[in-house]
């Protein structure tokens, strides 16, 4: 008997490996000092972790560990890069560039800028998901100071080609900011190679604990950032408040995992997928969003045409997984990363997205298979649009009333 | 977001799901809602010569809640005139189902598909139309 429900959530958050969570234990218990305590071993000891940690966030990441600054998570870094970029090279100009497909974090940052005076264009990417190369390079502008793409986008799994997007950037004076919070582990990043200027991490995405994560700043060539917190000056004055130990502990211990196992993990979680996807894709109506190839291994975003999707999770109750239909607000309003692909509202109302990982296992795949064929055959039957596309009848050309 | 017992249970078993025969007598259709919202009702009713809705099918396109009032309605109308169908209103389906107020809309859309099968019935049976299901084309959301 499998275990129930069956995790298929892994972008929302991971459960920290159990290597993880041994490891971090003592920072709270017997090492529990502060580490910016100077003067005595319980500091000097904290410390030395901290910076372990920092080590091993920078080796998964190719970055120098002084480029490394600890942060509460992803959000607070796409805060602190973009704000603080913004504010502090507010004379160079007024100009951002972002892709409407970012996660909220950069979105919402972005519309707040703007209540401050900046000019944001949002990117409209391919139906693929994708950025087009061309188009970023038009909505460049002389007084553009800072251009922020995500690595791997949270809802469809879609890798942008962020090496070919840093070098123009570069090329062209404008600051590149990454929102790498679900890559880590999942693809290899290079910032000794990468024009990138700033890149923020999440540990709870990577099978490390929620609460820490951290920004890239790179230092050669250096990018300065106007502090969000302030106090008593940690983190280079970038970042102020006490160091979370343990938190911290955790996210380098998660990110040396990562880096040691990613290749082995990332074909075996591939190889899930796959099955996963050659199971559904035997259901009529099945469409996936999001390109298939530049891809993360870990994603399946899929969307079962006539179905709506929180009927779909309803009756999938064994399964925890994502859907793409925000159904349960008030507004109705299905994803806006599906809307952003051009896809159709019926389709993005009827969108799951399976993320799996390291703990998934074969059985369960199987059995998320043979649930889905069944429930949507049934809410299929119950659908009045099914009904009518087994009739042949456009479902474009019908009128529908308002509501 | 969690269900009440009731909407659960219509969910898992739903009441009357299903289509009339095309050449059925005394069928008439009501569907509303729009698949870019998220909900698509149809309501059918078979009206007997005494003009009482001797039974009554649904088909619906929607979340748990949507589902739910559906099946309720096909019960409920059951037994009633036309006139009688017409007085459910949506607050008697939500307080029914326990409708938390985000899915309000489920039991209006509910109640406007009653409204559009009856001005279908009326429509097709030389009756006065009083009663227009909903207006417009696009999904104002």
């Amino acid at each position: 008997m499998i275990k129930q429900p069956i995790y298929l959530d892994y972008s929302a958050t991971t459960p920290v490996d159990p290597r993880v969570a041994e490891k971090m234990i003592p920072y709270l218990t017997e090492k529990f000092g502060n580490p910016a305590s100077r003067s005595h071993e319980f500091g000097w000891e904290a410390e030395r972790a901290v910076e372990e940690a920092r080590e091993q966030v920078a080796a998964l990441v190719g970055a120098d560990p002084k480029e490394i600054i600890w942060t509460s998570g992803a959000t607070e870094s796409n805060n602190l890069a973009i704000k603080g970029a913004a504010h502090f090279y507010k004379s160079k100009g007024k100009h951002l560039v972002t892709v409407m497909t970012e996660h909220k974090a950069v979105l919402d940052t972005m519309r707040h800028l703007e209540s401050e005076g900046y000019e944001v264009t949002y990117l409209m990417p391919e139906s693929n998901g994708l950025v087009d190369m061309e188009k970023f390079k038009a909505a460049l502008r002389p007084d553009t100071l800072l251009a922020s793409v995500m690595l791997v986008n949270n809802e469809i799994g879609v890798i942008q080609d962020v090496a070919a997007l840093g070098e123009v950037c570069r090329a062209r004076g404008v600051l590149f900011h990454v929102d790498a919070a679900q890559a880590t582990g999942k693809v290899t990043i290079d910032l000794a190679k990468l024009k990138v200027d700033l890149m923020s991490f999440s540990a709870h995405k990577t099978y490390g604990p929620k609460g820490i994560g951290a920004l890239y700043v790179q230092r050669k060539p250096r990018v300065r950032l106007e502090a969000q917190m302030h106090g008593g000056g940690h983190e280079r004055g970038l970042r102020s408040g006490t160091l979370a130990t343990h938190q911290i502990v955790g996210m380098g211990e998660a990110f040396r995992v990562a880096r040691e196992e990613m290749a082995v993990e990332n074909e075996r979680v591939r190889t899930l997928r796959d099955r996963l996807y050659q199971g559904l894709s035997q259901i009529e109506e099945t469409h996936v969003n999001g390109d298939m190839e530049q891809r993360v291994p870990h994603n399946l975003n899929i969307s079962f045409n006539f179905v709506e999707g929180e009927s779909l999770i309803m009756a999938i109750r064994e399964l925890a997984v994502s859907s793409g239909s925000a159904c349960t607000s008030a507004s109705l309003e299905p994803s806006y990363v599906l809307r952003a692909l051009g896809r159709s509202d019926e389709l993005a109302h009827s969108s799951i997205r399976f993320t799996i990982g390291r703990f998934t296992t074969e059985e369960e795949i199987d059995f998320a298979i043979d649930l889905l064929k069944a429930k949507i055959g049934r809410l299929r039957e119950m659908s009045p649009l099914w009904d009518m596309f087994k009739e042949g009848v456009d479902l474009n050309t019908v009128k529908w009333a308002a509501h | 977001m969690s269900y009440s017992t009731k909407v659960l249970d219509h969910y898992e078993n739903p009441r009357n799901v299903g289509t009339f025969g095309k050449d059925d007598e005394g069928v008439a259709t009501g569907m509303v809602g729009a698949p870019a919202c998220g909900d698509v009702m149809k309501l059918q009713i078979k009206v007997n010569k005494d003009g009482v809705i001797e039974d009554a099918k649904f088909k619906t396109y929607g979340c748990g809640s949507a589902i739910a009032s559906s099946s309720l309605v096909t019960e409920w109308v059951k037994g009633k005139t036309l006139d009688e169908a017409l007085s459910i209103k949506n607050t008697q389906i939500a307080e029914e189902l326990a409708l938390p107020p985000v899915k309000i809309h489920c039991s209006v859309l509910a109640e406007d598909a009653i409204k559009a099968a009856v001005a279908d019935y009326k429509a097709k049976h030389g009756a006065m139309v009083e009663t227009a299901a909903c207006k417009g084309s696009d999904c104002s959301n």
